[in-house]
């Protein structure tokens, strides 16, 4: 390499990453806010470089919101929903791609057109049904209409289409069924693409907002992306705690990203059909 | 005897298989696309059942301004976001694909982030960051109107500061799908083309730009669907205010059903934004299909 070229690269280098500190700034901004007293806050001083470091806000946020109720509410329907998806979605796909029924065809039709509907169009009838069914301000509620995401069997009957088909001779010689072939086998092959849809799936549900705001009206059993729109009116005029509570809820989802990054980078060039 | 009874037995495993999501699908996605087309039919509350009353609820909507409001401003949300994060997001791909090793894998964490945090994190931020008295931008936006702007609450700069905020929020996906895009050309092809004399302008309209197209034509077309169905942002920062100018289709879907009771003239919107959807996207993707076909 040329001395030039070495500079031009180094260069851009650090403009690109300079352009992606000014990106990220408004998280850094948020985090400096969150860490200074209300008064500070709003104050002529407070400079760009973090000058105090004052957890009230985050305490006040811990104990005086129902914060702690929020965080159950979305791990534990982000976990059901994306265990239900991956477990419903392989199945599926493993009978359109290995099995031969009537309305396979169909079936996979209906499968690639309902990616074209727009959930936010069925809100409804959708609140109707769980109306009916009683699933209003429940867990249930939260779940069941998320739990339709056709991508998911696309992506897994693509991979398992490409399974050679000598893995499964050697498994019906021993007088394995289907079932063993697809838990035993297929499942096992592809843990990578597993693992891409699952963190998909669950980012996707975790950040869900127009569902889970329109079937929940109590606030214990909010989530936390409609929780936390509640602390607005609850704190009133509260900068470093409402950056306090917004920096909480975003935590789980940015640390799991930052300790996952590659896999969560390859799932979403997979999920959208970039990265085969 | 025994193959048929293995063929029906094949065909039993088969079913048991599609069984939980054929369920679930069946009872929460298509009952409730026939329910919102039945629905729109009717005069239905929210709750409780409605008088069928035919073509009633599109008419209404044909009279009704606010239909015609959301309808502009749907337009012009799409003009603000669509093409600008499509070319943000190129020119960043672009940038960080030139990185290597760690400085890469930094510089995709500092622009990718944002699109993890849930959307109401997101808006929460950007109030702040905007806010009237305190906001840290208003010494910018001071600096080019020569005063402060309560952004949410102005007409003029309600929809382009959503629109930044969307942007900012949503463009890590697509500088990923650019980079993978990136990727898959082949690294050969770069280097024919050097050995040829190309200059790097060349290089990037005549190598890069058109094996880019496939994977550009797909975020253009995922980013129109997905803004077409803007709801979460303009909720969340101006409830569709000031004097409507940033009111969307979702939004008087949602107000009509969970505000003023009106089931089945909601479920007509939410028909009518559904087609639009359908229409838009189909069309959109034959011409960018015709356009690769060009290059």
């Amino acid at each position: 390499m040329t001395p030039i070229r070495r500079i031009e690269n180094l260069a851009l280098t650090c403009i690109t990453i300079f352009a992606g500190l000014l990106w990220i700034f408004p998280l850094y901004w948020a985090f400096n806010t969150s860490i200074r007293s209300e008064n500070r806050v709003v104050s002529d001083e407070a400079g760009l470089i973090p000058d105090e470091f004052n957890l009230s806000s985050y305490i006040d946020a811990l104990f005086n919101t129902s914060l702690m109720d929020w965080y159950i509410n979305s791990i534990g329907t982000s976990v059901i929903i994306t265990f239900i998806v991956l477990l419903t979605g392989m199945m599926c796909a493993y009978a359109l791609s290995q099995m031969q029924f009537p309305g396979r065809k169909a079936l996979y039709l209906v499968v690639l057109a309902s990616f074209m509907v727009p959930a936010q169009a069925l809100v409804v009838p959708q609140f109707v049904l769980m109306n009916d069914l009683d699933l209003i301000n429940r867990w249930g509620g939260i779940i069941l209409p998320q739990l339709v995401v056709p991508v998911v069997i696309i992506v897994y009957k693509q991979f398992f289409d490409a399974v050679p088909k000598e893995m499964k001779e050697a498994v019906v010689l021993d007088g394995g069924g289907d079932y063993t072939l697809l838990f035993k086998v297929y499942l096992p092959l592809n843990w990578g693409i597993t693992t891409a849809l699952g963190i998909i799936t669950f980012i996707m549900s975790w950040n869900a907002f127009l569902w889970p705001f329109l079937v929940i009206t109590t606030e214990d059993m909010m989530t936390i992306p409609v929780g936390i729109t509640q602390v607005n009116d609850a704190f009133g005029v509260a900068y470093a705690r409402i950056m306090s509570v917004a920096l909480l809820a975003a935590a789980p989802v940015v640390i799991a990203y930052l300790i996952f990054q590659k896999r969560v980078t390859e799932a979403v060039m997979i999920s959208s059909g970039v990265k085969g | 005897m025994s193959m048929i009874r293995n063929n029906r037995r094949h065909k039993l495993v088969a079913y048991s298989l599609i069984l939980p999501f054929v369920a679930i699908f069946a009872l929460v996605f298509a009952y409730p696309v026939i329910e919102v087309i039945r629905l729109s039919f009717t005069d239905a509350p929210l709750i409780g059942s409605g008088d069928w009353v035919g073509l009633d609820n599109y008419k209404r909507l044909l009279s009704d301004r606010l239909f015609y409001t959301s309808l502009k401003n749907n337009g012009y949300f799409v003009l603000l976001t669509v093409v600008p994060t499509t070319v943000i997001a190129l020119l960043i791909a672009l940038a960080v694909n030139r990185l290597s090793g760690r400085m890469q894998a930094l510089a995709l964490v500092l622009f990718f982030t944002p699109y993890v945090l849930p959307v109401s994190v997101v808006t929460q931020i950007w109030a702040w960051m905007l806010d009237f008295q305190f906001g840290i931008l208003q010494p910018v936006l001071e600096f080019f109107t020569g005063k402060p702007v309560p952004v949410f609450k102005n007409p003029f700069w309600v929809m382009p500061a959503v629109a930044v905020v969307t942007i900012w929020w949503t463009n890590g996906f697509n500088v990923l799908l650019f980079i993978a895009g990136l990727r898959n050309i082949p690294e050969e092809l770069y280097e024919a083309a050097k050995l040829d004399g190309a200059t790097s302008r060349q290089l990037f309209f005549r190598v890069t730009w058109p094996l880019l197209w496939p994977v550009t034509a797909l975020v253009l077309t995922l980013q129109l669907i997905l803004q077409l169905k803007i709801f979460d942002q303009v909720y969340l920062l101006s409830e569709g205010g000031p004097f409507n100018s940033s009111y969307v289709l979702l939004l008087m879907v949602y107000r009509e059903a969970f505000q003023l009771n009106n089931g089945g003239y909601a479920a007509a919107i939410s028909l009518v934004l559904f087609l639009i959807i359908v229409v838009v996207s189909v069309l959109q993707f034959q011409i960018l299909r015709i356009g690769g076909r060009d290059k």
